[in-house]
Protein backbone atom coordinates (compact mmCIF):
# COMPACT_ATOMS: atom_id res chain seq x y z
CA UNK A 1 0.00 0.00 0.00
CA UNK A 2 1.50 3.45 -0.45
CA UNK A 3 -0.56 6.78 0.40
CA UNK A 4 -2.15 8.17 -2.82
CA UNK A 5 -3.61 11.08 -2.29
CA UNK A 6 -3.50 14.20 0.21
CA UNK A 7 -7.12 12.79 1.56
CA UNK A 8 -4.78 9.77 3.00
CA UNK A 9 -2.35 12.33 4.64
CA UNK A 10 -4.28 14.35 6.58
CA UNK A 11 -4.60 11.32 8.76
CA UNK A 12 -0.79 11.12 9.52
CA UNK A 13 0.09 15.33 9.44
CA UNK A 14 1.78 15.04 12.95
CA UNK A 15 3.17 11.98 11.69
CA UNK A 16 4.93 14.44 8.50
CA UNK A 17 5.70 17.49 10.70
CA UNK A 18 7.70 15.55 12.49
CA UNK A 19 11.75 15.27 10.42
CA UNK A 20 12.78 11.56 11.89
CA UNK A 21 8.96 10.63 9.80
CA UNK A 22 7.85 12.58 6.98
CA UNK A 23 6.78 11.43 4.32
CA UNK A 24 9.08 8.63 3.30
CA UNK A 25 8.39 7.24 6.68
CA UNK A 26 4.57 7.53 6.60
CA UNK A 27 5.19 5.56 3.31
CA UNK A 28 7.61 3.72 4.60
CA UNK A 29 4.94 2.42 7.41
CA UNK A 30 1.94 1.84 4.83
CA UNK A 31 3.95 -0.67 3.09
CA UNK A 32 5.35 -2.49 6.29
CA UNK A 33 4.03 -5.59 8.36
CA UNK A 34 3.66 -6.35 11.62
CA UNK A 35 1.86 -9.43 14.00
CA UNK A 36 0.82 -8.79 17.08
CA UNK A 37 0.87 -12.30 19.28
CA UNK A 38 -1.84 -12.13 21.75
CA UNK A 39 -5.00 -8.88 21.91
CA UNK A 40 -5.13 -8.96 25.57
CA UNK A 41 -3.53 -6.30 28.05
CA UNK A 42 -0.18 -5.90 26.15
CA UNK A 43 -2.00 -5.98 22.77
CA UNK A 44 -4.53 -3.63 23.09
CA UNK A 45 -2.51 -0.58 23.32
CA UNK A 46 -0.22 -1.98 20.26
CA UNK A 47 -2.73 -2.70 17.80
CA UNK A 48 -4.79 0.38 18.55
CA UNK A 49 -1.26 2.43 17.93
CA UNK A 50 -0.45 0.60 15.12
CA UNK A 51 -3.36 0.73 13.59
CA UNK A 52 -3.39 4.48 14.25
CA UNK A 53 0.07 5.13 12.92
CA UNK A 54 -0.68 3.73 9.58
CA UNK A 55 1.37 0.54 9.73
CA UNK A 56 -0.36 -1.30 6.53
CA UNK A 57 -0.69 -4.82 7.48
CA UNK A 58 -1.47 -6.14 10.79
CA UNK A 59 -1.77 -9.67 11.98
CA UNK A 60 -4.05 -9.75 15.03
CA UNK A 61 -2.97 -13.34 16.51
CA UNK A 62 -4.88 -14.75 19.54
CA UNK A 63 -7.36 -17.74 19.65
CA UNK A 64 -9.36 -16.84 22.69
CA UNK A 65 -12.55 -14.85 23.74
CA UNK A 66 -13.30 -11.83 25.44
CA UNK A 67 -13.99 -12.74 28.69
CA UNK A 68 -16.06 -9.87 31.43
CA UNK A 69 -12.95 -9.79 33.48
CA UNK A 70 -10.93 -8.67 30.57
CA UNK A 71 -12.64 -5.38 30.49
CA UNK A 72 -10.77 -3.99 33.36
CA UNK A 73 -7.65 -3.19 31.17
CA UNK A 74 -7.74 -4.93 27.46
CA UNK A 75 -9.33 -1.51 26.32
CA UNK A 76 -10.10 -2.63 22.57
CA UNK A 77 -13.21 -4.76 23.68
CA UNK A 78 -16.62 -3.07 25.25
CA UNK A 79 -19.14 -5.17 27.46
CA UNK A 80 -21.25 -6.13 24.55
CA UNK A 81 -18.26 -8.64 22.97
CA UNK A 82 -18.26 -10.71 26.31
CA UNK A 83 -17.71 -14.26 24.34
CA UNK A 84 -16.98 -13.03 20.79
CA UNK A 85 -13.36 -13.97 19.65
CA UNK A 86 -11.08 -11.20 20.34
CA UNK A 87 -8.68 -11.55 17.24
CA UNK A 88 -12.36 -10.87 15.05
CA UNK A 89 -13.86 -7.76 17.76
CA UNK A 90 -10.24 -6.63 17.46
CA UNK A 91 -10.24 -6.51 13.85
CA UNK A 92 -13.49 -4.93 13.61
CA UNK A 93 -12.08 -2.22 15.84
CA UNK A 94 -8.80 -1.25 14.17
CA UNK A 95 -10.38 -1.39 10.18
CA UNK A 96 -13.17 1.23 11.87
CA UNK A 97 -10.09 3.03 13.53
CA UNK A 98 -7.96 2.87 10.02
CA UNK A 99 -9.99 2.21 7.01
CA UNK A 100 -7.05 2.92 4.99
CA UNK A 101 -4.58 -0.34 6.63
CA UNK A 102 -5.53 -4.64 6.16
CA UNK A 103 -6.12 -6.03 9.28
CA UNK A 104 -5.54 -10.05 9.09
CA UNK A 105 -7.97 -11.76 12.34
CA UNK A 106 -5.72 -14.78 13.53
CA UNK A 107 -8.07 -16.91 15.22
CA UNK A 108 -5.15 -19.34 16.23
CA UNK A 109 -3.53 -21.11 18.82
CA UNK A 110 0.60 -19.19 17.96
CA UNK A 111 2.67 -22.66 18.55
CA UNK A 112 5.31 -24.40 17.12
CA UNK A 113 3.59 -25.87 14.22
CA UNK A 114 2.54 -22.57 12.92
CA UNK A 115 5.03 -20.05 13.94
CA UNK A 116 7.58 -19.93 11.58
CA UNK A 117 5.13 -19.71 8.62
CA UNK A 118 3.12 -16.62 10.61
CA UNK A 119 5.72 -15.09 11.41
CA UNK A 120 7.12 -15.46 7.43
CA UNK A 121 4.82 -12.90 6.52
CA UNK A 122 5.70 -10.20 8.43
CA UNK A 123 8.39 -7.40 8.99
CA UNK A 124 8.09 -7.20 13.11
CA UNK A 125 6.68 -9.49 15.70
CA UNK A 126 4.72 -8.14 19.17
CA UNK A 127 4.95 -10.58 21.95
CA UNK A 128 2.01 -9.64 23.63
CA UNK A 129 1.54 -13.13 25.28
CA UNK A 130 0.33 -14.35 28.05
CA UNK A 131 2.28 -17.85 28.88
CA UNK A 132 6.10 -18.43 28.34
CA UNK A 133 5.65 -21.57 25.61
CA UNK A 134 3.80 -18.74 23.92
CA UNK A 135 7.38 -16.46 24.09
CA UNK A 136 10.25 -19.30 23.77
CA UNK A 137 8.50 -20.38 20.61
CA UNK A 138 7.73 -16.38 19.43
CA UNK A 139 11.69 -15.88 19.94
CA UNK A 140 12.81 -18.77 18.31
CA UNK A 141 10.80 -18.34 15.16
CA UNK A 142 12.16 -14.32 15.05
CA UNK A 143 15.42 -15.79 14.89
CA UNK A 144 14.94 -18.32 12.81
CA UNK A 145 13.53 -16.30 10.63
CA UNK A 146 15.35 -13.19 10.65
CA UNK A 147 12.86 -10.66 11.93
CA UNK A 148 12.72 -8.57 14.97
CA UNK A 149 10.63 -9.07 17.92
CA UNK A 150 9.60 -6.55 20.24
CA UNK A 151 9.10 -8.10 23.71
CA UNK A 152 6.96 -6.97 26.99
CA UNK A 153 5.53 -9.06 30.13
CA UNK A 154 3.86 -8.09 33.27
CA UNK A 155 3.03 -9.07 36.55
CA UNK A 156 1.34 -6.49 39.01
CA UNK A 157 2.73 -3.45 38.89
CA UNK A 158 5.74 -4.44 36.90
CA UNK A 159 6.80 -4.73 32.69
CA UNK A 160 9.48 -5.60 31.27
CA UNK A 161 10.22 -4.57 27.55
CA UNK A 162 13.05 -5.11 24.95
CA UNK A 163 13.97 -5.79 21.63
CA UNK A 164 15.11 -8.98 19.96
CA UNK A 165 17.20 -8.73 16.75
CA UNK A 166 17.85 -11.35 14.24
CA UNK A 167 21.70 -11.58 15.18
CA UNK A 168 20.73 -11.59 18.93
CA UNK A 169 19.96 -11.67 21.97
CA UNK A 170 17.20 -13.48 21.66
CA UNK A 171 14.70 -14.16 24.14
CA UNK A 172 16.93 -17.39 25.27
CA UNK A 173 19.76 -15.36 26.47
CA UNK A 174 17.50 -13.19 28.27
CA UNK A 175 15.89 -16.07 30.03
CA UNK A 176 17.52 -19.35 29.16
CA UNK A 177 15.03 -21.32 31.50
CA UNK A 178 11.08 -21.54 32.12
CA UNK A 179 10.45 -21.14 35.06
CA UNK A 180 9.03 -24.12 37.42
CA UNK A 181 5.92 -25.00 36.06
CA UNK A 182 3.42 -22.70 38.25
CA UNK A 183 5.99 -20.55 39.60
CA UNK A 184 5.12 -16.96 37.89
CA UNK A 185 1.34 -16.16 38.03
CA UNK A 186 -0.22 -15.18 34.89
CA UNK A 187 -2.53 -11.86 35.22
CA UNK A 188 -5.28 -14.03 35.77
CA UNK A 189 -3.42 -15.90 38.35
CA UNK A 190 -1.91 -12.90 40.06
CA UNK A 191 -4.02 -10.05 38.88
CA UNK A 192 -2.55 -6.27 37.41
CA UNK A 193 -3.20 -3.31 37.87
CA UNK A 194 -5.28 -2.23 34.59
CA UNK A 195 -3.82 0.65 33.86
CA UNK A 196 0.33 -1.29 33.57
CA UNK A 197 -0.27 -2.73 30.16
CA UNK A 198 -1.07 0.64 28.75
CA UNK A 199 2.53 1.55 29.91
CA UNK A 200 4.23 -0.80 29.04
CA UNK A 201 2.28 -1.68 25.55
CA UNK A 202 2.35 1.71 24.81
CA UNK A 203 6.44 1.38 24.76
CA UNK A 204 6.00 -1.82 22.66
CA UNK A 205 4.56 0.02 20.63
CA UNK A 206 7.07 3.05 20.21
CA UNK A 207 9.83 0.35 19.39
CA UNK A 208 7.79 -1.37 17.10
CA UNK A 209 7.42 1.65 14.93
CA UNK A 210 11.09 2.99 15.40
CA UNK A 211 12.50 -0.40 14.34
CA UNK A 212 9.82 -0.30 10.99
CA UNK A 213 11.02 3.54 10.48
CA UNK A 214 14.82 2.79 11.59
CA UNK A 215 15.09 5.65 13.88
CA UNK A 216 16.39 6.33 17.29
CA UNK A 217 18.03 3.97 19.50
CA UNK A 218 17.02 0.40 19.99
CA UNK A 219 15.82 -0.63 22.94
CA UNK A 220 18.28 -3.51 22.18
CA UNK A 221 20.08 -5.47 24.77
CA UNK A 222 18.67 -3.26 27.12
CA UNK A 223 15.73 -4.75 29.68
CA UNK A 224 13.41 -2.03 30.52
CA UNK A 225 12.13 -2.74 33.83
CA UNK A 226 8.86 -0.51 34.31
CA UNK A 227 7.94 -0.02 38.13
CA UNK A 228 5.00 1.29 38.40
CA UNK A 229 4.44 1.59 41.87
CA UNK A 230 7.42 3.65 42.60
CA UNK A 231 6.95 4.86 39.56
CA UNK A 232 10.48 4.27 38.38
CA UNK A 233 12.03 2.46 35.26
CA UNK A 234 15.39 0.62 35.08
CA UNK A 235 17.21 -0.79 32.61
CA UNK A 236 19.43 -4.21 32.58
CA UNK A 237 22.21 -4.47 29.85
CA UNK A 238 22.41 -7.99 28.18
CA UNK A 239 24.21 -9.27 25.46
CA UNK A 240 23.71 -12.21 22.93
CA UNK A 241 25.12 -15.39 24.76
CA UNK A 242 28.01 -17.16 23.22
CA UNK A 243 26.51 -20.11 24.99
CA UNK A 244 23.02 -19.42 23.75
CA UNK A 245 21.25 -23.00 22.50
CA UNK A 246 19.33 -20.71 19.53
CA UNK A 247 21.64 -18.01 18.69
CA UNK A 248 24.76 -18.84 20.36
CA UNK A 249 27.80 -19.70 18.73
CA UNK A 250 26.87 -23.54 18.40
CA UNK A 251 23.26 -23.29 18.25
CA UNK A 252 21.57 -26.85 18.83
CA UNK A 253 18.07 -25.46 18.36
CA UNK A 254 16.76 -25.10 14.93
CA UNK A 255 12.93 -25.20 14.61
CA UNK A 256 10.98 -23.25 17.38
CA UNK A 257 10.18 -25.20 20.53
CA UNK A 258 6.61 -24.70 22.38
CA UNK A 259 6.74 -28.34 24.77
CA UNK A 260 8.12 -27.22 27.51
CA UNK A 261 6.48 -28.59 30.79
CA UNK A 262 3.31 -25.48 29.92
CA UNK A 263 2.32 -23.70 33.42
CA UNK A 264 -0.70 -24.19 32.66
CA UNK A 265 -1.22 -27.68 30.54
CA UNK A 266 1.22 -29.79 32.55
CA UNK A 267 -0.17 -32.97 33.01
CA UNK A 268 1.72 -34.23 36.56
CA UNK A 269 2.83 -38.28 36.18
CA UNK A 270 0.89 -40.51 38.52
CA UNK A 271 -1.34 -37.67 40.23
CA UNK A 272 -5.41 -38.49 39.93
CA UNK A 273 -7.06 -35.40 38.53
CA UNK A 274 -10.32 -34.79 40.04
CA UNK A 275 -12.95 -32.83 37.12
CA UNK A 276 -14.81 -30.30 38.91
CA UNK A 277 -18.20 -32.16 38.17
CA UNK A 278 -16.73 -35.33 40.53
CA UNK A 279 -15.09 -32.80 43.78
CA UNK A 280 -18.35 -33.39 45.64
CA UNK A 281 -18.46 -36.81 45.13
CA UNK A 282 -14.78 -37.35 45.80
CA UNK A 283 -15.05 -34.75 48.74
CA UNK A 284 -16.95 -37.51 51.10
CA UNK A 285 -13.65 -39.49 51.90
CA UNK A 286 -10.71 -36.35 50.97
CA UNK A 287 -10.13 -33.33 51.96
CA UNK A 288 -10.00 -30.12 49.86
CA UNK A 289 -6.83 -28.63 50.67
CA UNK A 290 -6.85 -24.67 49.14
CA UNK A 291 -3.86 -23.23 48.11
CA UNK A 292 -4.65 -19.45 47.44
CA UNK A 293 -3.44 -16.31 48.94
CA UNK A 294 -5.19 -14.81 51.81
CA UNK A 295 -6.11 -12.15 49.81
CA UNK A 296 -7.78 -14.19 46.85
CA UNK A 297 -10.44 -14.94 49.97
CA UNK A 298 -12.77 -12.30 48.26
CA UNK A 299 -13.12 -14.28 45.79
CA UNK A 300 -15.09 -16.87 46.91
CA UNK A 301 -14.77 -19.36 50.14
CA UNK A 302 -14.94 -22.80 50.45
CA UNK A 303 -16.38 -24.48 53.47
CA UNK A 304 -14.46 -27.43 54.99
CA UNK A 305 -11.54 -26.75 52.99
CA UNK A 306 -8.06 -26.61 54.65
CA UNK A 307 -6.36 -23.59 53.87
CA UNK A 308 -2.66 -23.19 53.08
CA UNK A 309 -1.48 -20.48 51.03
CA UNK A 310 0.76 -22.19 48.57
CA UNK A 311 3.65 -19.45 49.43
CA UNK A 312 3.15 -20.73 53.08
CA UNK A 313 3.06 -24.34 51.94
CA UNK A 314 6.99 -25.76 52.44
CA UNK A 315 7.08 -23.89 55.82
CA UNK A 316 3.50 -25.58 56.85
CA UNK A 317 3.59 -29.13 55.98
CA UNK A 318 3.66 -30.36 59.37
CA UNK A 319 0.26 -29.05 59.76
CA UNK A 320 -1.00 -31.85 56.85
CA UNK A 321 -1.53 -35.77 57.58
CA UNK A 322 0.17 -37.64 54.77
CA UNK A 323 -2.03 -40.70 55.78
CA UNK A 324 -4.71 -38.67 54.62
CA UNK A 325 -6.60 -38.00 51.09
CA UNK A 326 -6.19 -34.26 49.99
CA UNK A 327 -7.19 -32.95 46.88
CA UNK A 328 -5.59 -30.12 46.20
CA UNK A 329 -7.57 -26.54 44.47
CA UNK A 330 -6.02 -23.14 43.69
CA UNK A 331 -8.33 -20.68 41.55
CA UNK A 332 -7.59 -21.88 37.57
CA UNK A 333 -5.57 -24.76 38.76
CA UNK A 334 -1.58 -23.61 38.39
CA UNK A 335 -0.49 -23.42 41.66
CA UNK A 336 -1.56 -26.45 42.86
CA UNK A 337 0.21 -28.34 40.49
CA UNK A 338 3.18 -26.81 42.24
CA UNK A 339 1.68 -27.57 45.11
CA UNK A 340 1.36 -31.28 44.76
CA UNK A 341 4.82 -31.39 43.36
CA UNK A 342 6.05 -29.95 46.57
CA UNK A 343 3.81 -32.20 48.61
CA UNK A 344 5.00 -35.48 46.51
CA UNK A 345 8.73 -34.61 47.28
CA UNK A 346 7.59 -34.22 50.84
CA UNK A 347 6.69 -37.92 50.88
CA UNK A 348 2.85 -37.33 50.07
CA UNK A 349 1.37 -40.01 48.31
CA UNK A 350 -3.01 -39.57 48.26
CA UNK A 351 -2.81 -36.59 46.97
CA UNK A 352 -4.93 -35.49 44.02
CA UNK A 353 -5.62 -32.40 41.47
CA UNK A 354 -8.89 -30.34 40.74
CA UNK A 355 -8.63 -30.02 37.16
CA UNK A 356 -9.19 -26.52 36.32
CA UNK A 357 -9.33 -25.02 39.75
CA UNK A 358 -11.88 -23.27 41.92
CA UNK A 359 -12.80 -21.65 38.45
CA UNK A 360 -14.14 -24.28 36.67
CA UNK A 361 -15.86 -25.38 39.75
CA UNK A 362 -17.80 -22.70 40.52
CA UNK A 363 -19.08 -22.49 36.80
CA UNK A 364 -20.90 -25.83 37.98
CA UNK A 365 -23.15 -24.22 40.20
CA UNK A 366 -24.53 -20.63 39.39
CA UNK A 367 -25.51 -20.06 42.81
CA UNK A 368 -22.36 -20.44 44.22
CA UNK A 369 -20.46 -16.56 43.95
CA UNK A 370 -16.81 -16.66 42.54
CA UNK A 371 -14.99 -15.14 40.02
CA UNK B 1 32.48 -8.35 54.45
CA UNK B 2 31.17 -6.05 51.17
CA UNK B 3 27.55 -4.77 51.57
CA UNK B 4 25.82 -5.17 48.39
CA UNK B 5 22.35 -3.68 48.00
CA UNK B 6 19.38 -5.70 46.68
CA UNK B 7 16.56 -4.45 43.99
CA UNK B 8 14.35 -7.51 43.57
CA UNK B 9 11.32 -6.84 41.22
CA UNK B 10 7.74 -8.44 41.49
CA UNK B 11 7.17 -11.28 43.64
CA UNK B 12 10.90 -11.00 44.79
CA UNK B 13 10.13 -7.69 46.06
CA UNK B 14 6.81 -8.91 48.11
CA UNK B 15 9.17 -11.11 49.27
CA UNK B 16 12.57 -9.45 50.15
CA UNK B 17 11.95 -5.78 50.36
CA UNK B 18 13.01 -2.95 47.93
CA UNK B 19 16.49 -1.57 48.31
CA UNK B 20 17.94 -3.40 51.29
CA UNK B 21 21.42 -3.66 52.04
CA UNK B 22 22.54 -7.04 53.13
CA UNK B 23 26.73 -7.78 54.33
CA UNK B 24 28.06 -10.74 53.12
CA UNK B 25 31.59 -12.82 53.95
CA UNK B 26 34.53 -12.10 51.89
CA UNK B 27 35.08 -13.23 48.48
CA UNK B 28 31.03 -13.93 48.32
CA UNK B 29 29.77 -14.57 44.62
CA UNK B 30 26.34 -13.68 43.72
CA UNK B 31 24.95 -17.19 43.99
CA UNK B 32 25.53 -16.49 48.16
CA UNK B 33 23.41 -13.46 47.75
CA UNK B 34 20.42 -15.76 46.65
CA UNK B 35 21.59 -18.47 48.88
CA UNK B 36 21.68 -16.30 51.92
CA UNK B 37 18.04 -14.78 50.69
CA UNK B 38 16.55 -18.45 50.55
CA UNK B 39 17.73 -19.01 54.22
CA UNK B 40 15.10 -16.15 55.01
CA UNK B 41 11.97 -17.04 52.40
CA UNK B 42 13.17 -20.56 51.75
CA UNK B 43 9.76 -21.05 49.60
CA UNK B 44 11.39 -18.20 47.24
CA UNK B 45 13.43 -22.16 46.04
CA UNK B 46 10.10 -22.34 43.41
CA UNK B 47 11.78 -19.18 41.68
CA UNK B 48 14.73 -20.21 40.86
CA UNK B 49 15.21 -21.81 37.78
CA UNK B 50 13.89 -19.07 35.79
CA UNK B 51 15.84 -15.96 37.76
CA UNK B 52 18.67 -13.78 36.44
CA UNK B 53 21.02 -11.63 38.26
CA UNK B 54 22.45 -8.21 37.46
CA UNK B 55 25.49 -6.60 38.55
CA UNK B 56 25.36 -2.87 38.86
CA UNK B 57 22.68 -2.54 35.61
CA UNK B 58 24.51 -5.72 33.33
CA UNK B 59 23.31 -9.10 33.45
CA UNK B 60 25.56 -11.70 35.40
CA UNK B 61 25.88 -15.31 36.61
CA UNK B 62 25.80 -16.80 39.75
CA UNK B 63 29.28 -17.11 39.92
CA UNK B 64 30.15 -13.23 39.76
CA UNK B 65 32.07 -12.14 42.55
CA UNK B 66 30.43 -9.16 44.63
CA UNK B 67 32.16 -5.94 45.76
CA UNK B 68 31.55 -2.86 47.98
CA UNK B 69 28.69 -1.07 47.30
CA UNK B 70 27.41 -3.26 44.30
CA UNK B 71 23.40 -3.53 43.29
CA UNK B 72 22.53 -6.82 42.94
CA UNK B 73 19.11 -6.94 40.79
CA UNK B 74 17.00 -10.18 41.17
CA UNK B 75 15.05 -10.80 37.79
CA UNK B 76 12.45 -13.29 37.71
CA UNK B 77 10.79 -13.77 34.74
CA UNK B 78 6.74 -11.93 33.62
CA UNK B 79 4.65 -14.10 32.34
CA UNK B 80 1.44 -12.16 31.82
CA UNK B 81 0.48 -10.32 28.57
ZN1 LIG C 1 19.91 -16.28 22.22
Amino acid sequence: MTLAGSRDLRRYSRHLLIPEIGLAGQERLASSRALVIGAGGLGAPVLAYLAAAGVGRIGVLDDDSVDESNLQRQILFEHADIGRPKATVAAERLQALNPQITIDALQVRFDASNARDLVRLYDVVIDCSDRFTTRYCASDACSLEKKIEIFAAIFRFDGQVTRFDPDGPCYRCLFPYAPEPGSVPTCAEGGVLGVLPGIVGAWQASEALKALLQIGEPLRGRLLLVDALAARTREVRFARDPDCIRCGDRPTLFDPVDAHDDESTASIAGIAEVAPEELDAALRDALLLDVREPHEAVLGVIPGAVHIPASQLEARMHELDSAKRYIVACRVGVRSRWAIARLRDAGFQRVAHLEGGLLRYAALDAGFEFF
Amino acid sequence: MPVVRLVAFARLRELFGERREIALPEGAKVGDLWDTLLREEPHASALARGLRFARNGALCGAETALCEGDEISLLPPFGGG
